[in-house]
């Protein structure tokens, strides 16, 4: 359960760009989380709710994209989405693959009230 | 003219920013700052994760005395409660620091920047005890060289699958405890190889601190990738 503490660093990023913006308030939030990011999304929201209270964000809506797991095979070339986590080529067999997607942990976007 | 309810604001405005930005981005940021002064000093450090009780603190007293007197190491230990730890390691004559996170889950590259002024240069090795977690260590880089998860016999060998990115963002598999291998059910073949398919490129060691069997080619690795990092600065 280290959501509350992916979620304070949320906020900071945060906070500094709406700083930057002169923005009144934040409505609106987009996250990226990867399905091998190491993050539950459910638990996500539960701190990012009690997180808000106070913040310029208190009236924000929370939005995830969940992103596959997506490799590319360095032998065949191949594309796939592996929902197992198991890295293995699932046309060649082969071992030799590289992360194209699914282990970030991002904030997308925002939406401020300026 | 539209009647606009109370409190409306005619010149308030909407904007979307696109950020981008990793959450974990200040972590990493910290971490690849303590890995390069640590790489120039020619200290090795290594993360050590594992669930609670799966051996982390005797594997470190039986490497220190495999390291001892031809190679000087130290200790970060992150607990969420008390000193016990840094006291084990300390008892050995081993330079340490207790980290008690008072509740967290987990270390963050920031904690060991903390005690960064206090770590003697003239080291070999750092060790890094995470907290006993299997699952949230594993998001946090702390500026490690090596990446070691262990897995201890009495946890099952169904493990790896369940608590998939320990394993996968690791370099090494410790099997812990291999002594009571005769004793549990525990196929460490199915242990390795489902370890092995969420991340072949894991170097797996088997290893019983209690008998000290398997500690040598554990510290033979971990001097060699020190090694490896010397050259690098040569």
């Amino acid at each position: 359960m280290h959501e509350l503490s992916i979620i304070a660093s949320l906020f900071e990023i945060m906070e500094e760009k709406a700083r930057e913006k002169d923005a009144k308030k934040i409505t609106f939030v987009k996250l990226q989380v990867g399905k091998l990011s190491g993050v539950v999304s459910e638990f996500l929201f539960t701190a990012f709710d009690v997180y808000k209270k106070d913040t310029i964000a208190k009236d924000a809506l929370l939005e995830i994209k969940e992103v596959p797991l997506k490799i590319q095979c360095q032998k065949c070339g191949k594309n796939m989405i592996k929902k197992d986590f198991i890295f293995m080529c699932t046309f060649c067999g082969s071992q030799d693959l590289k992360t194209l997607s699914g282990t970030e942990l991002l904030l997308e976007k925002m939406e401020l009230e300026l | 003219m539209y009647n606009l309810p109370s409190g409306f604001n005619r010149n308030m405005s909407k904007k979307e920013i696109l950020v981008l930005e990793d959450i974990l981005g200040s972590n990493k940021k910290i971490a690849s700052e303590i890995r390069s002064k640590l790489t120039q000093q020619g200290i090795l450090a290594v993360n050590l994760m594992s669930s609670p009780g799966a051996g982390k603190t005797s594997l470190l007293e039986c490497i220190a005395e495999h390291l001892s007197p031809a190679y000087k190491m130290a200790v970060i230990e992150g607990d969420i409660e008390t000193e016990r730890d840094a006291e084990r390691i300390k008892a050995k004559g081993i330079p340490a620091w207790q980290i008690v996170t008072g509740g967290a889950c987990h270390l963050e590259a920031k904690m060991i920047g903390r005690l960064f002024s206090e770590i003697p240069s003239d080291l070999d090795f750092l060790f890094i005890e995470n907290v006993g977690n299997l699952v949230c260590p594993a998001s946090y880089d702390l500026g490690e060289h090596l990446r070691c998860v262990l897995l201890s016999v009495p946890e099952g060998d169904d493990k790896p699958k369940k608590y998939p990115k320990a394993f996968t963002t690791s370099d090494c598999l410790i099997l812990t405890k291999t002594d009571l291998l005769p004793i549990m059910p525990f196929d460490y073949h199915q242990a390795q190889k489902e370890a092995l398919e969420l991340n072949p490129k894991l170097t797996v060691f088997m290893t019983s601190a209690l008998k000290d069997s398997g500690v040598t080619e554990l510290v033979e690795f971990i001097i060699g990738t020190q090694q490896k990092l010397l050259r690098h600065n040569a």
